[in-house]
C-alpha cells in the first residue's frame, strides 16, 4: 500500500485508540444505549392495572374477569362499584382501562345475543391506551362478548396474525434497528470531528503542505472511519442475536456487504460536516443536525408510507433508510439477495455522490 | 509608602505541578512595571492572582491593600485587567462594548458619556464607534481593551501581553498611553515575551520558568554585564559561520546575528583576544555596544548555548537544481472584494534566510501560505524549487518543509508515532524511514521522551521535535511560521543555531514574523503593508535608509515604523 496513506490511516486509528477518553467514548456509550434503549424504547404494554365495574353475577362475567385477570399485561385488578368511581379513576391516572360488565351481559351470552361490555381507556396515553384496548377486545370477544370501545364502533372480529415476529417481541425490532442508528452515529461522529479537530489544532495545515493529495486525505480519514464503524456494528449484531436472542434469517455476507457501503455513505456525509467546519464544536452541532432529520424519516418510528409524498422522497436520501430494510429483512424475514440489492444501489449512490463532495470540499480548501 | 502589590511567596500549583515557586516582590504605584518571561514562565498565572481570579496555593498577595484570597470584591473594584484575549465582545460595536464595560463596572448613567469621550480620545478611537471589535486591527483591539480596562477608573492596571498581535506603531502608541497613566500615579503591570520591552519599563520583575530571576530597574540589570558586549562587524559573507565558532569560544557567553554583524557577549573577566581573533580571521573588527536586557537574561540563565549544529552537520548539502528556490510573479490574492495580496513579486535566492514581515493583517500570512501551497493564487504565479504549486504540487511539496508557530504536532500520538507518522506521509519506507527516524532522535536527543506526548515535552523539546518532523524528508527550502515569538531566549538561540547550520548547507530558509529579532537573521527582508511589498532589502540596508540626524542608529522596529509611515504618507499624498 501506499505508505503516505498508510501513515495517515495509521495515525488516524492511533489517535482514537491511544487516547483513554476517545477510545471509551466509541465503546461505551453506543453499548450502553444499545442495552437501555432496547428495554426501555418498548411499545409493548405491561404492568396495566384495570378498574372493572361489575354489575352481573353470571357466568360470562365471571370468565371474563378470570381471563383478564390472568392475562401477562395485567397486574392488578381494582373492583369498583359506580361508573362515577370508574371514570374518576381514568381521571386520575389511576388505571389505564377500565371495563364496565352491564347487568345483562351473562344475559346475552347465554341467548346467545350480542353481549356488550364497555371499555374506557385512557386518551391521553394514547398508544399504550389503545393497545391496552385491542387486548381486552381480544378477551371479551374470547368469552362471547363484544366489547364497545370510546365512542368507536364495534370491530369487526378479525383472528390477527402477525408474520415474521409472530409475538410481536417488540425487542426483535428495536435491536437491529438500534445497532445501526448508533453504528451511523459512530461514523458520523469520528469522521465529522476529524479534520474539523485538525483545522483546530493547526495540523491540518501542516498536512496540506506535504504531498499528500486530497483524494489520499479522504481515503486516509475514511478507512479508520471504516474500521470503528464496522467492527462496532459486528459487536452490536453479536449482541442481537447472542444476548437478545433475536433471530437472524438472512445471509451474513450480504449484511455485512451492505453495512460496509451504509458507512462509507455516512462517512462521506460526516467528511463534508468536518470540512466545511471550523471547530469541533460547529461540527458536533452539524453531526446533530444532519442525524437527527435522517433518523425521523428513515421509517424507524414511524412508517415512511404513512409520510407525505415530499418527505417520502426525501427519506430515499437518507442512508438509514434503506439499511434498515436491509437490517430488519435480513434479521427477521431472510431477505432474499434481489431484495437486498435493490435497497443496496440507493446506499452506494449516497455514498458515491458524498465522497465525492468530500474529496472535492478538500480540495476547494486549497484556494 | 507601601506598595500598590505586595507578593510574598507566593507559590502557585495546577494539579501537583507548580508553576510560581514562592515569588516575592513589590509593585510601586506610579510606575510602570513590566512582568517580562518567556512563555510558560507563569506571567499569566500572576497576573491573575493579582486580579484576583485565582487565589495563590501558598504565600500571600495583597492588592492595594486588599487580600487577594478574601477580599476579591475589594479588588474588583480598583483594578483594571485587560487579558490575553477574549476580553472584547467580537460582534459588538466599540461603542456597544464600552457601554457594555461601563454597565458591567456599574458606571452613572450620566456620567458614563463624559467617561467615554475621554477613553475614546485617550485611546484615538473615536472614529471606529461604529465599527465592530472583530473587525478592528490587532492594535485597535487592544486600545479599546485598555479603554475598556480603564472605564472604573482603576488604580491598577494590569495588562496581560498587550503587544503580542500588534504591529510596532500601534505598539508604540501603547506604550505612550500606559506612559501616561503611570504618570498620572497609577500602578500599571505590562506583562511580556518580548525582552527588549522590559527595558522601557522603570522597574521589572523577570520570570523564567516560574521562579523570579531578577526584580528592580532593568539597568540594574544590564550594567553586570557592562563591558561585555561587543559587535562585530565588516564581517566576510559568512557571518554564520563566524557566529557558529564565536558560540564555540570559551570566552563567548552569547551570541546572535544582527543584520550583517554579529553580536557576542563575553564570559565573565573574560578577555577580547579570542574573539578579536577570529573577527580578524575572517576581515572583521570588533566594537563595543550598549548592553541589552536580553544579553543580561541570558547570562543570568547561564549563558546560550553553542553554536555547533549536530543537525547541520549530518545534513548533506541541500540539492537544488535551480539557483533561485522561490519565486512569486505578480502575486494576487482576493478574498471577495477584500485584495489580501496585491501584485506581489520577489525572488528568493538559494541558501538564503528570506524573511517577510509586516504588521497584522498586511497580507504577509496570505502571502507566505500561497508560497508553501496552502492557498491558491488568484493571479500571478509561485513557484518552488522551479516548480509551480499549481502544476506539480507533489512535487513541489516534497522540496519543502513547513513549521509553524503552533508547532502542528499531533498531541494525541507519541513522539515516536509522529516522527512515523511524518516520515511516512512524505513517503519514506523501509530502512530509509527507520534511519532518517534513528538520526532524527539522536540529532535532537529525543530518546527518553519516546512514548510521551508532545504536548507533554518541555518547550525545547517541542520545538526540536516540530523542527525533526519538518526535516526528516530533507527539503531544500524550509518555511518557518513565526518560529520563536514568545519563545525563551536560550531555545530561541539553539533553533536559530540550526538554520544557520542548514543555511551553510545550502537550505533556503522563508520566514514570516513580526519579532524584529527574527528578522535581524534575515539575509533579506521583504516588508508588507496593505497587502503590498512596500521595501525589499538587507536588514542593515533597511536600517540605513531610515537613518537620520536624530536616530543615528535605528532598530529594525524604528526602520519598520519608519518604513510604514511613508507609505501612509504616500498614500494620503495620492489621495490628496
Amino acid at each position: 500500500m501506499n505508505t503516505r496513506l498508510k501513515a495517515q490511516i495509521v495515525k488516524e486509528l492511533l489517535s482514537f485508540l491511544r487516547d483513554p477518553k476517545s477510545r471509551f467514548m466509541l465503546i461505551g456509550p453506543p453499548l450502553m444505549q444499545l442495552l437501555i434503549f432496547s428495554f426501555a424504547a418498548t411499545l409493548e404494554v405491561q404492568n396495566v392495572d384495570v378498574a372493572v365495574f361489575n354489575e352481573d353475577n353470571g357466568r360470562g362475567s365471571y370468565e371474563l374477569l378470570s381471563q383478564v385477570g390472568a392475562a401477562s399485561f395485567v397486574d392488578e385488578i381494582i373492583p369498583v362499584t359506580s361508573t362515577a368511581h370508574l371514570a374518576e379513576l381514568v381521571n386520575r391516572r389511576k388505571v389505564l382501562v377500565a371495563l364496565h360488565i352491564p347487568a345483562d351481559f351473562s344475559r346475552n351470552i347465554a341467548a346467545g345475543r350480542p353481549a356488550r361490555a364497555q371499555v374506557l381507556a385512557d386518551g391521553r396515553r394514547g398508544n399504550s391506551g389503545q393497545i391496552a384496548l385491542s387486548y381486552l377486545s381480544s378477551v371479551i370477544t374470547r368469552v362471547g362478548g363484544e366489547a364497545s370501545g370510546t365512542g368507536s364502533d364495534p370491530a369487526p372480529l378479525a383472528a390477527v396474525r402477525n408474520w415474521f415476529n409472530p409475538n410481536l417481541t417488540y425487542m426483535w425490532f428495536i435491536v437491529p434497528a438500534l445497532g445501526a442508528i448508533l453504528t451511523m452515529l459512530i461514523a458520523l461522529l469520528v469522521t465529522a470531528l476529524s479534520i474539523a479537530r485538525e483545522r483546530e489544532l493547526g495540523t491540518f495545515d501542516q498536512l496540506l503542505v506535504s504531498p499528500a493529495t486530497p483524494l489520499e486525505i479522504v481515503i486516509g480519514k475514511m478507512v479508520p472511519a471504516l474500521i470503528i464503524g464496522v467492527v462496532l456494528a459486528t459487536v452490536m449484531a453479536a449482541a442481537g442475536i447472542l444476548l437478545f436472542r433475536v433471530p437472524f434469517s438472512g445471509s451474513y455476507p450480504l449484511l455485512f456487504l451492505s453495512l460496509i457501503v451504509f458507512i462509507l455513505s455516512v462517512v462521506g456525509v460526516g467528511l463534508v460536516i468536518s470540512s466545511i467546519c471550523q471547530t469541533q464544536q460547529q461540527a458536533i452541532l452539524g453531526v446533530f443536525a444532519v442525524a437527527v432529520p435522517t433518523i425521523l424519516i428513515s421509517g424507524f418510528a414511524t412508517p415512511v408510507e404513512n409520510m407525505p409524498l415530499a418527505l417520502q422522497y426525501l427519506a430515499q436520501a437518507s442512508p438509514l433508510k434503506h439499511y434498515l430494510i436491509i437490517v430488519h429483512g435480513s434479521f427477521l424475514k431472510a431477505l432474499p439477495a434481489s431484495e437486498v440489492f435493490a435497497n443496496l444501489w440507493p446506499l452506494a449512490v449516497i455514498a458515491a455522490v458524498t465522497l465525492s463532495a468530500a474529496v472535492v470540499i478538500v480540495r476547494r480548501r486549497l484556494q | 509608602m507601601s506598595a500598590a502589590i505586595e507578593l510574598r511567596g507566593v507559590i502557585k500549583e495546577f494539579d501537583g505541578a507548580r508553576a510560581l515557586h514562592g515569588l516575592d516582590g513589590d509593585i510601586q504605584a506610579g510606575q510602570l512595571t513590566g512582568l517580562v518571561g518567556p512563555d510558560g514562565a507563569g506571567k499569566t498565572t500572576l497576573m491573575r492572582i493579582m486580579a484576583a481570579l485565582m487565589s495563590p496555593t501558598s504565600g500571600s498577595v495583597r492588592v492595594a491593600g486588599h487580600d487577594v484570597a478574601t477580599e476579591a470584591s475589594g479588588i474588583h473594584a480598583v483594578v483594571g485587567y485587560m487579558p490575553q484575549r477574549f476580553g472584547l465582545y467580537e460582534d459588538l460595536s466599540v461603542m456597544e462594548n464600552l457601554r457594555l464595560y461601563a454597565q458591567l463596572r456599574g458606571v452613572e448613567r450620566n456620567s458614563a458619556e463624559s467617561k467615554f469621550a475621554e477613553l475614546l480620545r485617550f485611546t484615538g478611537l473615536a472614529p471606529f464607534t461604529a465599527r465592530l471589535a472583530g473587525k478592528l486591527s490587532g492594535g485597535m483591539k487592544q486600545k479599546l481593551g485598555l479603554a475598556c480596562a480603564l472605564m472604573s477608573g482603576p488604580k491598577i492596571l494590569l495588562l496581560d501581553e498587550p503587544s503580542v498581535g500588534v504591529d510596532p506603531v500601534s505598539r508604540r502608541d501603547l506604550w505612550a498611553m500606559v506612559h501616561e497613566l503611570s504618570g498620572e500615579g497609577m500602578a500599571v503591570v505590562w506583562s511580556t515575551a518580548y525582552l527588549d520591552e522590559a527595558e522601557r519599563c522603570q522597574a521589572v520583575l523577570l520570570l523564567n520558568q516560574g521562579k523570579l530571576e531578577f526584580s528592580g530597574e532593568p539597568h540594574d540589570l544590564t550594567r553586570r554585564i557592562s563591558g561585555r558586549s561587543f559587535r562585530i562587524v565588516d564581517v566576510d559573507r559568512d557571518r554564520r559561520g563566524l557566529l557558529a565558532e564565536a558560540l564555540e569560544l570559551p570566552s563567548v557567553r552569547d551570541g546572535v546575528i544582527q543584520g550583517a554583524s554579529v553580536r557576542v557577549v563575553l564570559a565573565q573577566d573574560a578577555s577580547r583576544d579570542q574573539v578579536e581573533q577570529v573577527a580578524t580571521r575572517r576581515s572583521g573588527r570588533i566594537e563595543p555596544v550598549a548592553p541589552r536586557f536580553e544579553d543580561a537574561f541570558v547570562d543570568l540563565l547561564g549563558g546560550g548555548p553553542g553554536g555547533h549544529s549536530v543537525l547541520a552537520d549530518k545534513m548533506p548539502m541541500a540539492h537544488l537544481d535551480t539557483e533561485v528556490s522561490v519565486t512569486c510573479r505578480n502575486l494576487t490574492k482576493r478574498f471577495g472584494d477584500f485584495v489580501a495580496t496585491d501584485n506581489v513579486s520577489f525572488e528568493v535566492r538559494k541558501g538564503e534566510v528570506f524573511g517577510l514581515l509586516g504588521p497584522n493583517g498586511a497580507g504577509k500570512s496570505t502571502t507566505f501560505k500561497m508560497l508553501c501551497g496552502l492557498l491558491k493564487p488568484t493571479a500571478g504565479e509561485a513557484k518552488v524549487a522551479g516548480l509551480d504549486l499549481r502544476h506539480a504540487p507533489g512535487e513541489a511539496k516534497l522540496r519543502l518543509g513547513y513549521m509553524a508557530q503552533k508547532f502542528s504536532l499531533y498531541g494525541l500520538l507519541s513522539v515516536q508515532q509522529n516522527l512515523e507518522f511524518f516520515s511516512g506521509v512524505y513517503g519514506l519506507s523501509g530502512a530509509q524511514r527507520r534511519e532518517r527516524i534513528e538520526e532524527m532522535i539522536e540529532t535532537f536527543d529525543l530518546k527518553r521522551y519516546l512514548s510521551t506526548s508532545p504536548d507533554m515535552l518541555p518547550f525545547g523539546f517541542k520545538q526540536r521535535l516540530a523542527l525533526a518532523c519538518a526535516l526528516m524528508h530533507r527539503p531544500p527550502v524550509l518555511f518557518l511560521d513565526e518560529p520563536t515569538s514568545g519563545v525563551d531566549p536560550i531555545t530561541r538561540r539553539e533553533f536559530w543555531s540550526h538554520i544557520n547550520g542548514l543555511v551553510r548547507k545550502g537550505v533556503t530558509v522563508m520566514v514570516t514574523t513580526h519579532f524584529m529579532d527574527e528578522a535581524e537573521y534575515c539575509d533579506r527582508v521583504a516588508l508588507m503593508y496593505r497587502s503590498r511589498l512596500i521595501a525589499l532589502d538587507s536588514p542593515d540596508a533597511l536600517k540605513a535608509s531610515v537613518a537620520s540626524a536624530e536616530l543615528p542608529d535605528p532598530t529594525m522596529e524604528d526602520a519598520f515604523i519608519r518604513l510604514i509611515e511613508s507609505a501612509d504618507a504616500a498614500e494620503s499624498r495620492k489621495i490628496a
